[in-house]
């Protein structure tokens, strides 16, 4: 007995610093592919906190979310440190059930300059509650086949310029090529009704909670209009992402451009469409458009057991710049930092566009991107609006009327 | 003892344990299924009804919620809302899925139970596998069917000279889509179900009608009928209350959003998304809870129809 508590005395003294540190557990809940990223910078957070053990639960996207939402709804089974998505931190930050980071002993204003700057708006709830820390971002970016394009003799820059270019260039391809335009018209319309917004506006209500749906919004109507030109002139492939006919069409070039986050091209390259390397470029969307395709957060619920270690994780996790660096190589992570943006992995040539300096041109668009204003009911009209959107591309409704019924239904949800 | 109170009750024994367990402990002892039932049954039943008469998101955390009356229903009720198209949509798919699953399951039984009777073990199983089927391995298999471009069934057509159709991207076709997977998983579940209807038929009755001379036909008309009658109530009432319930099949095909223009989006569907993407709890619970009453109005219909003459025939 006594020799062996000698013993632990004496380890305790070899081990220890110079004050007893207690043995701390932490509950990490994350997504893919997030998990992937916090494993593979555990190691260096353990070097630096051997007493402190991460418990990591991953969980699919969707449930973790749902769980999430119900362990924040009844105070129950929450995590130390939470995982959140983009498409959920606008809800999230209008719950009551997160720290704010703002105030101390967080007093995490300090930080946001390090940040590109619109992933912080997407964190703030509307009575001004900073909720979350960015880990990584989505720049959107304008994917296009060279070969195609160069086939059809169209000029890419002539694409970007102008939304009706965009879609006279499609023509062009379709009649020379006989590949798509793009793969679905509501691409077109996703990306203008969330490109070019008014200062103080969010994509579907303001800063004021006003809904700006409707029929005299010169933004949805031309967001429709311009889809419906697309599926008129027959440029769509009337593909959904995420399906096989979308994975079929990268890999056999038969749809010539794409919108999506820069992440997208770590997914055709590892697995949607490898062999089509060094087919495909990369440049900023159309109209001077920036927008943000994606991006991840960490919060700290207020019931959360270790609140001091989350928030240490959390900085580790976000604010220094090897962690960040980590997370891209690991699964291409755009960082959130702008330190780690500025490493030098972000100047290499990209091979799998034909060694464009394609981070670069993201890096920048990032820094472009203005912060949209969220709002909790965006879900509700999204929905609505997708729904006649169908409408008039299927069914030939009459946009205004689309409109007009879509800003009926989203006023009487939004309560 | 007598001599206190000569007019009272004989008083009361002193405690014993053998009268305690005698009067207690059949509660104890089916006490567990009335806990389980009231934290997983009633609870969530009364709770789904008071927050229909709320505004609450789960993000608010419990007991920040807001009454707003009847504001929930008359939401769902109100002209404009998905509400109503998505109670469309689950009672047309219900058709087209519900009344083939019966017009096939019960002369398939029939035919089974009579003509096949040495090999009835063997249909049975293989009619019953798509309901055991798991759902994650139906949708990808109906996805390979479905595909647009690279699908099975439209390469068939394909073969025979037929435009490729967007089966589950034509808004139009989406409820005929959905109602064949509902059809494909279910009807063997009924032909089972009328199976083992047949099955308490007497044999008596139908030797006694071949001594008559009655045909295959007359059998399955006059005798075969009437005599499943109960078995058919209580498969028409499942299939009643699996339709308007509709949620696995076309969440699977289609995902949240129900397809293109929300045609195949059926009412759980939409409730499902109210509550877990919109976070509207109260919303979602007041459209529950007249989903609820849709359902129970058509078993009630059910009941009507074949309870009516139901012993006088």
């Amino acid at each position: 007995m006594k020799k062996s508590a000698a013993f632990a005395l004496a380890t305790a003294l070899l081990l220890g610093t110079a004050h007893a540190q207690e043995k701390v557990t932490l509950t990490v809940a994350a997504f893919p592919s997030l998990d992937s990223a916090i494993k593979a910078i555990l190691p260096a957070w353990t070097k630096l906190h051997p007493n402190v053990t991460i418990n990591l639960q991953a969980q699919q996207f969707a449930d973790h979310h749902n769980a999430m939402t119900t362990a924040l709804a009844t105070g129950q089974g929450l995590p130390d440190v939470m995982a959140i998505e983009i498409g959920y931190v606008g809800k999230f930050a209008e719950g009551q059930g997160l720290e704010n980071l703002n105030s101390a002993p967080y007093s995490a204003a300090q930080y946001k300059k390090l940040f590109t700057p619109f992933t912080i708006a997407q964190a703030t709830g509307s009575d001004g509650r900073f909720i979350a820390m960015p880990t990584d971002i989505g720049p959107g970016t304008f994917f296009y086949r060279k070969d195609v394009l160069d086939k059809a003799g169209v000029n890419p820059l002539t694409m970007q310029s102008s939304w009706e270019n965009y879609i006279a260039s499609g023509k062009k391809i379709k009649q020379k090529t006989g590949a798509y335009l793009v793969n679905t018209a509501a691409s077109v319309y996703n990306l203008v009704i969330r490109t070019n917004l008014k200062s103080g506006e969010g994509i579907y209500f303001d800063k004021q909670n006003n809904l700006l749906v409707g029929p005299d919004s010169a933004r949805f109507v031309r967001a429709m209009t311009l889809a419906k030109q697309v599926r008129d002139a027959g440029l769509d492939a009337k593909i959904g992402e995420w399906s096989n006919e979308w994975y079929d069409a990268f890999k056999k070039g038969t749809v010539a451009t794409q919108f999506s986050g820069a992440w997208l091209q770590g997914a055709l390259q590892n697995w949607m469409a490898p062999d089509t390397k060094g087919l495909w470029r990369v440049q900023n969307l159309p109209e001077k458009g920036f927008a943000s395709w994606g991006g991840s957060f960490y919060a700290i619920p207020s019931k959360a057991k270790n609140k001091q270690w989350a928030w240490e994780f959390i900085k580790f996790m976000t604010l220094n710049q090897g962690s960040q660096i980590t997370a891209f190589q690991d699964n291409g992570a755009f960082p959130a930092l702008i330190a780690a943006q500025k490493d030098k992995a972000f100047s290499e040539p990209v091979e799998f566009l034909g060694g464009q300096k394609a981070r670069v041109l993201w890096r920048d668009a990032a820094a472009k991107t203005q912060p949209i204003d969220v709002n909790k009911y965006d879900s509700v009209a999204d929905q609505i609006l997708q729904t006649e959107l169908t409408n008039v591309l299927e069914q030939g409704k009459d946009i205004k009327q689309a409109l007009a019924d879509a800003r009926a239904q989203i006023a009487r949800r939004a309560r | 003892m007598s001599q206190r109170t000569p007019t009272s009750a004989p008083p009361r024994a002193p405690w014993s344990y053998t009268r305690f367990q005698q009067r207690f402990a059949p509660y104890l002892f089916v006490s567990p299924f009335f806990l389980l039932f009231a934290v997983f049954g009633l609870f969530p039943l009364l709770f789904s009804l008071f927050l229909a008469f709320h505004l609450w998101s789960p993000l608010d955390g419990v007991g920040n919620w807001k009454f707003v009356g009847f504001e929930n229903f008359q939401l769902a009720l109100g002209p404009t809302d998905m509400f109503w198209k998505s109670l469309k949509n689950t009672l047309w798919i219900g058709l087209l899925s519900g009344i083939p699953q019966h017009l096939v399951a019960l002369p398939l039984a029939f035919i089974i139970h009579h003509s096949l009777r040495r090999f009835q073990g063997a249909f049975s199983t293989i009619l019953f596998l798509p309901y055991i089927t798991n759902a994650v391995a139906i949708a990808i298999v109906f996805a390979t069917l479905y595909s647009e471009r690279l699908g099975i069934l439209n390469y068939l057509g394909g073969l025979v000279g037929l435009d490729p159709v967007r089966w589950l991207g034509d808004p139009n076709m989406v409820p005929y889509s959905v109602a064949a997977v509902v059809f494909w998983r279910y009807v063997g579940w009924n032909t089972v179900l009328y199976l083992s209807g047949l099955q308490a038929i007497s044999e008596d009755v139908y030797e006694a009608a071949t001594v008559d001379g009655a045909g295959a036909w007359q059998k399955f008309w006059y005798i075969t009928l009437p005599l499943l009658r109960p078995m058919m109530f209580y498969a028409f009432t499942l299939t009643i209350v699996g339709s308007m319930q509709l949620f696995e099949e076309p969440f699977m095909l289609l995902n949240d959003g129900g397809g293109s223009g929300g045609a195949g989006l059926t009412s759980a569907m939409h409730i499902f998304n109210t509550a877990f993407r919109d976070l509207d709890m109260g919303y979602a619970s007041a459209m529950s809870w007249l989903l609820f009453l849709a359902i129970f109005a058509l078993s009630m219909l059910n009941n009507y129809l074949f309870s009516r003459d139901g012993g006088n025939r």
